[in-house]
């Protein structure tokens, strides 16, 4: 045993050669601690009128800490969760309190190794992504080995296996990836000062899950690959990526054996004063998860992108478009413009305008009758016409956007937004509908500290042949929020559902909040209800439930 | 008994020595992007002319541009007095990221723009959400920060580079 830590010992030295044992040296570096704590606490009442549902435990907590420890060229962290128990909205397989991730790690400008969990990326992440984000609850961290290698300046190298987490769990599948990037200009010299910038890169993914599947043969090993090229000179940028997955029968495609495929291009122009960007993306059957019988947000292995722009204020976002893995074609164009001090529109402070429209439909299929009398019956469900775009619309946006200074007191925003939105398809209720929403936010500053913000929203469905309101019909919002810099805000909004065509629902939802911020630790406290609804990112949606109670949010960083 | 001595040996000598560089950054080191794609590591944050406002932000995040507009609106004063530079880290993944590009340039801020698709960076200097913003001595020590924007913040960022401009000479 002695042996064995002497050999221990005996690498560390390899790896770390400055390490010396004597301590003559005037400055004593013991590493770096750093981290960050966030406690999240609601209560909940019943409300009859909003479906607010109270919880035996009356008060629920989701509370995270990070610590990590920095040392040169070596780093470690733990992160602890305690959701006891889980805040309603999310699930529910959080209950329970525990290391749920930890790693080391130790990296140089040319090696970097991982051991326990981490995040990763590929590209856009259409073959693989794994990250964390707490407002969705999702975190599909990988636990296993990390390799990155930079053999000469220019060239990345990233190698990968490991499981996925599934709360306080792991998927059964085992991930192992590859990828490999050269920017083209960093490694040839010949190349370095061209104002053409050009990276090229390449990954590929496989999946293995044991079949124990009585009656479906399905395939044990799923590979996907994809290539990526990024061009830029000055201003203007094409990004593309192209991904392919072999074969993948699982519930979310109804377990078809059809290949997968998407393309993402995004592109975009720019210089002082005007901003253009366009993108396109088409998925086919590219929902890939380390266990084929996976549902809703668990065990994602990659991450699909939505085309639409995302929105904050409250009823731009009460539609979001979330992506459609099984199938979707969409595309998005937007454009920013300054208008400069002194002109027309400008006025004396200028004026900033943005144009944005999205539209994504279904893609094109044509269903395959499966022959019973076929020696080899095609398992493919259907096939699909690449360059066709599909009859059924699941999202349309269109939205202008005006900020404008008016005084050095008075700025405002005013926005205005035509949305179609096939709720069907995107949360599995309803039909379709669509919304006008108009928002005006100003923000006026008494002195050089105080300040009033003063938020409008309003949002009006469709009618229905029968002439009765869409969905839940009108909405109408009020937001006061004070401001006393560098540490307060109180805060009182309502939103209003004095369209609702259930007249006994037309509910009002109010918040009554305030926070103290210093530095980087702040303390927040709310009352009020808050309406059932969709909290998006990135095309990633978890459902809210209504509620009513008390909330309170602290979190530090040090 | 000899394998405890032996692994406390170890954490004493790992603790206690080497590194010395007086130079030494706060920052970690991570690799995220430059606006073209190309990999930029976080350690190369810089400026040897005076302090760094090191903000975290999102195309999708109303108070961190609000902050940035407000730095915008103050920088060619508080690049005179002070000499510090802006480093504007987008936390846009990448539904957003190519966003970024024609957003920053529509507004014509002159901000080093990098981009962190996946977290990485944020999460190495444990930031929860966005905004959340740093300032570091012309040594690369944090010696400030502070979480969410509200209008007037910038005048405490003001007063605490211009102490930073005044500390080097």
């Amino acid at each position: 045993m002695n042996r064995f830590f002497l050999t221990i010992i005996l690498c560390f030295h390899v790896l770390f050669p400055n390490i010396s044992f004597s301590q003559n040296e005037n400055k004593k570096d013991y590493g770096e601690i750093h981290g960050n704590f966030e406690i999240n606490m609601q209560t909940y009442a019943e409300d009859s009128l909003t479906g607010a549902e109270a919880v035996d435990d009356i008060i629920r907590t989701n509370a995270y800490a990070n610590i990590t420890y920095v040392k040169g060229n070596f780093s470690a962290g733990i992160r602890y969760e305690a959701y006891l128990n889980t805040m309603l909205g999310f699930d529910q397989r959080y209950n329970g309190q525990g290391i749920a991730n930890r790693y080391v790690t130790y990296k140089t400008d040319e090696i970097e190794i991982t051991a326990g969990n981490f995040y990763e990326q590929f590209g856009n992440g259409l073959i693989l992504r794994t990250y964390e984000d707490k407002t969705l609850g999702t975190d599909n961290a990988l636990d296993g080995f990390r390799i990155k290698y930079m053999p000469v300046k220019g060239i990345r190298i990233t190698g990968l296996i490991g499981k996925q987490k599934l709360y306080w769990e792991y998927g059964p599948g085992i991930v192992r990836g590859t990828d490999a990037e050269i920017s083209v200009n960093e490694t040839f010299k010949k190349f370095e000062d061209k104002k053409t910038r050009i990276i090229i890169g390449g990954s590929f993914v496989s999946k293995y899950q044991k079949n124990l599947d009585p009656v479906y043969n399905f395939p044990e090993n799923v590979g996907a690959f994809a290539g990526r090229i990024n061009l830029s000179r000055n201003s203007f940028i094409l990004a593309s990526e192209y991904a392919y997955k072999i074969n993948d029968p699982s519930s979310d495609n109804g377990n078809i054996f059809k290949d997968g495929n998407a393309l993402l291009i995004n592109t975009s122009w720019s210089k002082k004063g005007i901003g253009i960007l366009a993108n396109v993306l088409r998925l086919d059957n590219m929902s890939f998860r380390s266990d084929r019988a996976a549902s809703i947000n668990d065990l994602n292995i990659n991450y699909l992108p939505a085309v639409a722009k995302t929105h904050t204020y409250a009823f731009a976002a009460m539609y979001p478009f979330a992506t459609q893995p099984n199938g979707q074609v969409g595309g998005n164009v937007e454009i920013f413009y300054n208008m400069k001090r002194g002109s027309l529109l400008g006025g004396k402070y200028g004026m900033n305008i943005s144009l944005n429209y999205s539209q994504v439909n279904s893609i094109k299929t044509e269903k395959i009758i499966v022959d019973p009398d076929a020696e080899i019956p095609d398992l493919d469900g259907y096939t699909s016409d690449f360059f066709a775009i599909g009859d059924e619309l699941y999202f349309r946006d269109f939205n202008i956007e005006i900020h404008k200074k008016i005084s050095k007191k008075l700025k405002f925003s005013a926005i205005y937004m035509y949305e179609d939105y096939n709720k069907l398809v995107i949360q599995g209720k309803y039909g379709t509908l669509h919304a006008d929403i108009g928002i005006l936010d100003f923000t006026y500053k008494f002195n050089s500290k105080n300040a009033l913000r003063i938020e409008n929203e309003i949002l009006i469905t469709g009618k229905e042949p029968s002439g009765e309101k869409q969905d839940y019909g009108d909405w109408y919002m009020f937001t006061l929020e004070y401001t006393s810099s560098p540490h307060w805000f109180f805060a009182v909004s309502d939103q209003y559902n004095y369209g609702n065509p259930d007249t006994q629902h037309r509910n009002h939802y109010y918040i009554i909040s305030g926070g103290y911020t210093k530095g980087a630790n702040r303390i927040q406290l709310g009352y009020g209800k808050q309406r059932e609804g969709v909290t998006c990112v990135g095309g990633v949606c978890r459902n809210v439930p209504a509620s009513n109670g008390f909330s309170l949010t602290v979190s530090t960083t040090f | 008994m000899n394998r405890i001595i032996i692994v406390l040996f170890l954490i004493i000598s790992f603790v206690y020595s080497y590194g010395q560089d007086t130079e030494k950054n706060n920052l970690p080191s991570v690799n995220i992007k430059t606006l073209n794609g190309e990999t930029f590591n976080t350690a190369g944050i810089k400026n040897a002319d005076g302090p760094i406002f090191l903000s975290f932000w999102a195309t999708w995040c109303k108070p961190c541009i609000k902050e940035l507009i407000a730095v915008d609106e103050n920088y060619v004063d508080w690049q005179e007095e002070t000499g510090f530079k802006v480093y504007a880290v987008s936390i846009d993944d990448s539904k957003s990221m190519n966003r970024v590009a024609p957003f920053v340039n529509g507004r014509g801020w002159e901000f080093e723009i990098l981009l962190d698709p996946n977290g990485d960076f944020k999460r190495a200097m444990n930031v929860i959400n966005v905004p959340h913003s740093f300032i570091l001595d012309k040594n690369g020590k944090i010696v400030w920060q502070h979480n969410s924007y509200s209008p007037g913040d910038e005048d405490e960022i003001y007063e605490i580079l211009k102490k930073l401009a005044s500390e080097k000479k």
